[in-house]
Formats: structure tokens, C-alpha cells, sequence
């Protein structure tokens, strides 16, 4: 019992970060734009939520930050690629390495210091307890993780505002010429995008290791871009695919505890990698995947006049 | 009785191109009025002005008797002015009620919606499922989303911009029955359209556009369909001349032709049969989206199949590229101009290389040999009267209709076998398309097997000796044209209505 609490409790922490990127990212893309700079937004998100709670003493300052600093680093593709019509592909790897770099070079100032885990705000009374901390241990940015899978949901789903956004994503020049904007629904889905990954690069650094680390992210930025696609741009899905993954990322830390010898841990450390690619040539063998894809994805947005 | 729509001399200027030279009409409450003429003439942009889209340069617009501005669209909507498009603008993956939605000026909560739109359906009979997802229907059930949204605005003046362009004969009959009920009611209609028969059978009043200028305001019942097709183009009629050809053997003979859909929204070919003999122009019927492009993929090499598919003058060529096919005398003219027929930012010359190069010798021992490919680039310029400066031009700086006889002309000088060719006169203006029919039946004339695949029943019934009908990726028994029944033809077309686009 004491161990499969264990066990879920660091599936969740694991799941968090890659969902609330993923969310984020299933938004950029149901508005027709494909940001693959999701791992370098996440990275701002770690060091600006880091940054601001060193100087305020206070996570929740801390994770309002990464939003802030994540959809200020996604602007700048914002601007690149539906101003300029810069290629989306390149963009979103140039933003990438751009995190990558100017993360670290913020980062030369923190490193080394500590911050107070953000953790459970409940009374200890049900965050410690050995079972109760099964539902009340978190991070508030875990709740907020779920929360948010089913209030984009019904964004998409049931507002007018989402029925544009999708709208957008599959037929950018109808959209426009019954008088929509698509260049601003576009702006609001990748800055929402670009906080969203922020977000979840600041539980890496506030809830996981509350401390700054180069790279701390470690990948999972690509994760959750993978995780769009195995979700088929749907948000109930990306929930569950979230914590299969996280289900895999756990497997590798058991795996190292219990001491496996017959596989090695790099083996358990590539599977959420190599079950991204399984996933991948499974969805589109069946051909759904291009059914479910927003028409528009990746393709600048060239109104004729 | 005040009109309702007046316009005075308008006129509308764009660089180059008197678009609208003081035209002048009338519409009164109630009439269905058709507006005739050709590609060009100037009526999409004068729709356009009247809608908002655009502003004329001179002259008045009367709405009820008062002068008007109309700014933008949303403007025109509020005044009641509704307007369904030639090119829908829809949204594949949504359902209908999203998209209906999307295209309302306000925001009304869905249930609300959907109660409106079942009342305006049931008000006109047009059948529609709220629920279904754009991608499952069918060209007229498209149509019919957009007919419902104008509705719903409850418009005293509908424009119809070419709306019978992709209907099979009954869905058109269908639409009339809209059209009538809706101009008894007292909304007038505007009928853009340049099918003469239709007009005929549905208007009150035609007003007809030549290069920008008013020709005549006439009365199409009065009329005949001669007549008015004279006025428009501003000259006699050419019959296309099709005596003295004489059918010969089997040229191409397609066996049992399967091919898998390409993507989700592709149609698969299933066991297609016929044969094409010399001389003999063989035309393929059917609502867009039914397998006319994996047909002509299949045929022309570029999706290659089965081994004895496909096979030219007893030479089995299924297997084959469309390099090869093109060596055994098969050519091909897809339907898509720019970037499928033709590179547009190739000049002319450069494009005749691209299908021509081995017929006609413009590669030696490797390099490309550019005089060759200018003289023959001249030479089909100067035989179908290709308007451009030269085999030097960009194939992009060609209007549609002179590009499409371009290619066509690239085709057929080099004499093939075997001509595959689709929509060969779509968006070309009479009496473009009128050469591209004569060459079509000259090249038949000299032992061709031609194969024409267009969405135009009236173009294939004029041009084809024999007729079958592709539907949901499947061809239907082929009958002679002298003896093919419209109606047939019609039902044939519709096939399993509505559920061609995922038939598996």
C-alpha cells in the first residue's frame, strides 16, 4: 500500500509538467500553428519562475512569472512567424536553442541556490498523512494541471471564442473572409501556449529540485509535443496519454531503485522516447491521425487581397 | 412599385482593366434576376460591390428607392442583402451547426441556434442533419449550409454566385424549388450563372455583361438559349464540327483499376472497366470528389498500378511511370493548372520540356536543348491562339483560360495515342473553351483515344460519343451519348448520396 502511494505520487509529479505544456501546445496547434519551441519555453519558465521567487519569497509570484516569462518568449516566435511568415519548423527550433541559451546565461546568477519547495498548501494534517497525502499532498500547480485539462475543454468545445480558435486552425482564409482575425486568435493561442510551457518548466524548479540547473527540463518539452499528436489534438486524451507517459518516465527511477540488472536504466530511460515513436507509427498507420489534425498546422497564413 | 435594388453607373477601374463601365440595372421585389456573362465580364465584381466587398468607383446603388453605401459584408448582411458563394467558405472538420454559427453576426447559444435553423429548413425542405460533420457531405448538402446561413438573416435580396456549377440535375431541381418559394415570398434573387438552359427555366429577367459593360436587359423566357449566348460573347456560335470520324479498334483498355484512397479524405478506386476506342471521345461524368483525380492519377502513370490495369494498344503499361506511359503515347492534362499541368515559374518554353522532352528531342546526350523547346513552346502559342508575350513568359503571368489552352495545346501537337483530360475548360471563357473542344475532336479525328473527365454534364454530353459516370470510386456501365437519358445520368451521379466522401 505505502509503496503504490509512493509510486502514484511521483507519477503525478512526473505527468504535471509534460500535461501542462502539452495543454498548452494543443491550443497553439487547434489555432494552426505548430510551436516546437516548447522545450525552450519551458526552460524560461524555470528560470523566471526561479528568478522571481528568489527575489519575492513567493512561489505563487514564482509561478505567475514563468507564465509571464514564458508567453514573452513565445511572442517572439508570435512575431517571427505570423508577422514575418518566417517557417514555423525553424522557428520553433531557433526558439528552442534561444531558451536553451538564454536561460543558462540568466541562470549563471542562481546557481547555486535554494529555494522552499512549493509545496502542499493543506494542513499538514492531510498533506503528510500516509494516506490522505494521496489527495492532498501536491503542489497547487498539480490541481491547476487538471483543472485546466477540463477548462480547455470546454473552451474548445463550448465557447464561441474556442468554436473561432478551431475554426482558425482548419481554414485560416475562410475564417478571414467571414471576418475573423486570424493573426490575432493566433497571437492569444501562442502566448496561452507559451505560459502554459512556462508554467510547467517552473515545477522543475520550484516543486521537483527547488533549485536552478542548466537544461533542467531535460527533454520534456519534446515529450509533450509528442503528446499532442498521440492525444489526436483531443484534451481528454492528452490527459490519459499524459500519465501513460509519466507511468514510463516513473518505470526508469523504479527501475534504477530496484536495482534491475537484466536491462540496463538507459534501456527504462529511452522507452518514453521510443513509445513516442511507437505511438506516432501506430496513429497514423491507422490514418486517424491526419483526420483529427487541424488542416491549417504549420502553414503560414497568406490571405489574397 | 420602387425597386428594390437599383444600381446607376457604376463603374469600377482596377489597374489596367476597366472592370464595370456604367453598368445599370434593376431589381424588383420578388424577381429572380439573372446576371449573364462570361469569365471576365465583370460580374463577380460587380456582386462583389453590391455586397461590400468592394466600392465602385462611380455611379449609385438605390436600396429601396435611397441611396446606399455599403461598407463591408457585415453592412450588406444588416440591410438583408445574403450572399452564397461559388467557392464555399466552410470548414471541413466542424459540423454544421459550428459552422453556421461561425458564420452569424452575433452570438447565439447553440440550442437556440440549432431551433432556427431546423424552422428555416423545414420552412424550405432543405434536409440537413446540425450534427453531421462537414467532411461526410456532399457538394449539394455544402451548398445547402450555405443557403441555410443566408436564411437564417431572413434576406430581402439572395445572391447566387454560378450555385448549379457542382449540382447533379436533381439537386439543381431541388434548388429551384428553394429559389421559387423564396421569390414568392417576396425576396429578390440575383442569379449569377452562365448555364442558358437554367436561366431560361428559372428567371424572370436576364441582364447580360460583356467586358465590362451592359449589353442587354432581356427577358429569358422570350429568348432562346442561342440568342442569348450571342449576346453574350458578342458573336455567332461556333458549332463544334464532328463529322467524318470513324471509330477504330480498342486503343485503351483499362481492366479491373483499384487503387487505395489517398489520405482520409481521398476516394478509392474499385474495379474500374472500359475501354476507349480510336477516334473515340469517352467522357467521365460525376460530382467532385467521387475518384475523377485517382482515375486520372491512375491513368496518366503518376499513381502506378496493377500490371494489367491500364493497357495501350495491346501494350500493358499499369505498371509503368508516367514517364514510360508517355514513351508508350499516353498524355495527360490533371485538372489543377498551376503546380500540377504547369510549374508557374517556369517560362512556357521550359514547361513544354517537362511532358515533351523525349517525344519531341529537346534532350541531348543529357543537356537540354532550350532552342527545341522554344520552337515547340511557339509553336503551340501560335496554334491555339495562346495570348502571351512569348515561350519566354512565365507560366504564372498567363490567364487561366490561355494557360489552360497552352497545356492543352502541349499535349495534343504531340499527337499521343492515348489523351487523358480533366475539367478541360473549367474557368475558361466560351470561346477558349470552344477551341479547346474543336482540338479535342480534331486530335479524336486523326485515331486518338481521347478520355474526358469534367464535372460539366452539358460540356461532356456536347463533346462525347460515349458516357459513364463515376461515383463513390466506382464507374458505371458506360452508354452512348446519343442515347443517355439526363435523368439517368443525374441518379447516377448522386449514386449513395451524401456518403460518397467515406464510403470504404
Amino acid at each position: 500500500m505505502d509503496f503504490t502511494i509512493a509510486a502514484i505520487i511521483t507519477i503525478v509529479g512526473l505527468t504535471t509538467p509534460i500535461l501542462l505544456a502539452g495543454l498548452g501546445e494543443l491550443v497553439v496547434e487547434k489555432s494552426g500553428v505548430l510551436n516546437l519551441g516548447v522545450e525552450g519555453l519551458m526552460l524560461v519558465g524555470a528560470i523566471s519562475g526561479f528568478g522571481v521567487t528568489v527575489f519575492t519569497f513567493n512561489p505563487w509570484a514564482g509561478v505567475l512569472g514563468a507564465a509571464v516569462g514564458g508567453a514573452l518568449a513565445s511572442l517572439i516566435f508570435a512575431v517571427l512567424v505570423l508577422q514575418l511568415n518566417s517557417n514555423q519548423v525553424a522557428t520553433g527550433l531557433a526558439l528552442t536553442i534561444f531558451g536553451t541559451g538564454v536561460s543558462s546565461l540568466i541562470g549563471v546568477n542562481f546557481t547555486g541556490r535554494i529555494v522552499a519547495p512549493f509545496g502542499s498548501i493543506f494542513p499538514d494534517a492531510l498533506a503528510r498523512d500516509p494516506f490522505w497525502k494521496l489527495f492532498f499532498g501536491y503542489s497547487p500547480i498539480v490541481y491547476f494541471a487538471i483543472i485546466m485539462v477540463f477548462v480547455v475543454g470546454w473552451f474548445l468545445k463550448r465557447t464561441r471564442a474556442g468554436l473561432i480558435l478551431r475554426a482558425v486552425g482548419e481554414n485560416d482564409l475562410s475564417a478571414h473572409s467571414i471576418g475573423y482575425s486570424v493573426i490575432r486568435v493566433r497571437y492569444m493561442a501562442i502566448a496561452f501556449g507559451g505560459a502554459m510551457a512556462g508554467i510547467g518548466g517552473a515545477y522543475f524548479s520550484l516543486v521537483i529540485t527547488p533549485m536552478w540547473a542548466e537544461k533542467m527540463t531535460a527533454g520534456r518539452g519534446w515529450i509533450a509535443l509528442a503528446l499532442v499528436v498521440f492525444a489526436g489534438w483531443r484534451t481528454g486524451r492528452l490527459l490519459a496519454g499524459a500519465y501513460f507517459f509519466g507511468i514510463l518516465m516513473a518505470l526508469e527511477l523504479y527501475a534504477k531503485a530496484a536495482g534491475f540488472s537484466f536491462l540496463p536504466s538507459q534501456f527504462w530511460a529511452a522507452m518514453p522516447y521510443a513509445m513516442t515513436v511507437v505511438a506516432l507509427a501506430i496513429i497514423s498507420s491507422r490514418g486517424t491521425a491526419g483526420a483529427s489534425a487541424p488542416a491549417c498546422l504549420g502553414k503560414p497564413f497568406t490571405p489574397s487581397t | 412599385m420602387t425597386a428594390r435594388l437599383e444600381l446607376k453607373g457604376i463603374t469600377k477601374r482596377f489597374p489596367g482593366v476597366l472592370a464595370n463601365d456604367r453598368v445599370g440595372f434593376a431589381v424588383q421585389p420578388g424577381e429572380i434576376h439573372a446576371l449573364l456573362g462570361e469569365n471576365g465580364a465583370g460580374k463577380s465584381t460587380l456582386v462583389k460591390m453590391i455586397y461590400g466587398i468592394m466600392q465602385p468607383d462611380e455611379g449609385q446603388i438605390l436600396w429601396n428607392g435611397a441611396p446606399l453605401q455599403v461598407a463591408n459584408p457585415k453592412a450588406a448582411r444588416k440591410l438583408g442583402i445574403g450572399m452564397v458563394f461559388q467557392h464555399f467558405s466552410l470548414f471541413d472538420a466542424l459540423t454544421v451547426l459550428e459552422n453556421i454559427a461561425l458564420g452569424m453576426d452575433a452570438a447565439i447559444p447553440a440550442r437556440a441556434l440549432e431551433a432556427k435553423i431546423r424552422a428555416v429548413m423545414t420552412q424550405y425542405g432543405l434536409m440537413l442533419d446540425p450534427s453531421r460533420v462537414v467532411s461526410t457531405l456532399s457538394v449539394g448538402e455544402r451548398q445547402r449550409i450555405e443557403i441555410v446561413r443566408a436564411l437564417l438573416l431572413n434576406p430581402k435580396l439572395l445572391i447566387m454566385d454560378e450555385p448549379t456549377s457542382v449540382l447533379t440535375p436533381q439537386e439543381v431541381e431541388q434548388l429551384f424549388i428553394v429559389l421559387r418559394k423564396l421569390a414568392a415570398e417576396g425576396c429578390s434573387i440575383l442569379y449569377i450563372s452562365h448555364k442558358l438552359h437554367e436561366i431560361k427555366a428559372l428567371c424572370d429577367t436576364a441582364t447580360i455583361l460583356r467586358g465590362g459593360k451592359l449589353v442587354d436587359t432581356c427577358d429569358p423566357k422570350v429568348e432562346t438559349s442561342r440568342s442569348m449566348a450571342e449576346k453574350m460573347i458578342g458573336g455567332s456560335l461556333k458549332d463544334i464540327k464532328r463529322d467524318g470520324r470513324s471509330l477504330g479498334a480498342p486503343k485503351l483498355v483499362v481492366q479491373g483499376l483499384s487503387l487505395p484512397a489517398d489520405g482520409p479524405f481521398g476516394t478509392a478506386l474499385r474495379d474500374i472497366s472500359f475501354s476507349v476506342r480510336a477516334g473515340e471521345i469517352f467522357g467521365v461524368a460525376g460530382v467532385a470528389g467521387n475518384g475523377q483525380n485517382a482515375l486520372l492519377l491512375a491513368l496518366s502513370g503518376e499513381e502506378p498500378t496493377a500490371r494489367a490495369a491500364v493497357t495501350v494498344n495491346g501494350t500493358q503499361v499499369g505498371h509503368m511511370t508516367a514517364r514510360d506511359r508517355r514513351g508508350q503515347g499516353v498524355s495527360s492534362v490533371p485538372e489543377e493548372r498551376n503546380g500540377h499541368a504547369a510549374v508557374p515559374v517556369f517560362t512556357l518554353a521550359d514547361n513544354a520540356i517537362l511532358t515533351a522532352r523525349d517525344r519531341l528531342g529537346m534532350v541531348n546526350r543529357g543537356l537540354l536543348d532550350a532552342k527545341a523547346a522554344r520552337t515547340y513552346a511557339g509553336e503551340v502559342i501560335e496554334a491555339f491562339s495562346v495570348k502571351a508575350t512569348g515561350p519566354g513568359a512565365m507560366a504564372e503571368s498567363l490567364s487561366g483560360g490561355n494557360l489552360q489552352k497552352y497545356i492543352m495545346g502541349r499535349e495534343i501537337l504531340q499527337k499521343p495515342q492515348v489523351l487523358v483530360v480533366s475539367q478541360p475548360t473549367w474557368g475558361v471563357d466560351a470561346g477558349a473553351a470552344a477551341a479547346i473542344h474543336q482540338a479535342l475532336v480534331d486530335l479524336a479525328a486523326e485515331g486518338s483515344a481521347i478520355v474526358v473527365i469534367s464535372q460539366d454534364l452539358d460540356e461532356l454530353l456536347a463533346l462525347c460519343d460515349t458516357l459513364a459516370v463515376i461515383n463513390g470510386g466506382r464507374l458505371s456501365a458506360p452508354m452512348a451519348v446519343a442515347d443517355a437519358k439526363i435523368d439517368e445520368i443525374g441518379l447516377l451521379m448522386g449514386g449513395i448520396h451524401g456518403e460518397t466522401a467515406h464510403a470504404v
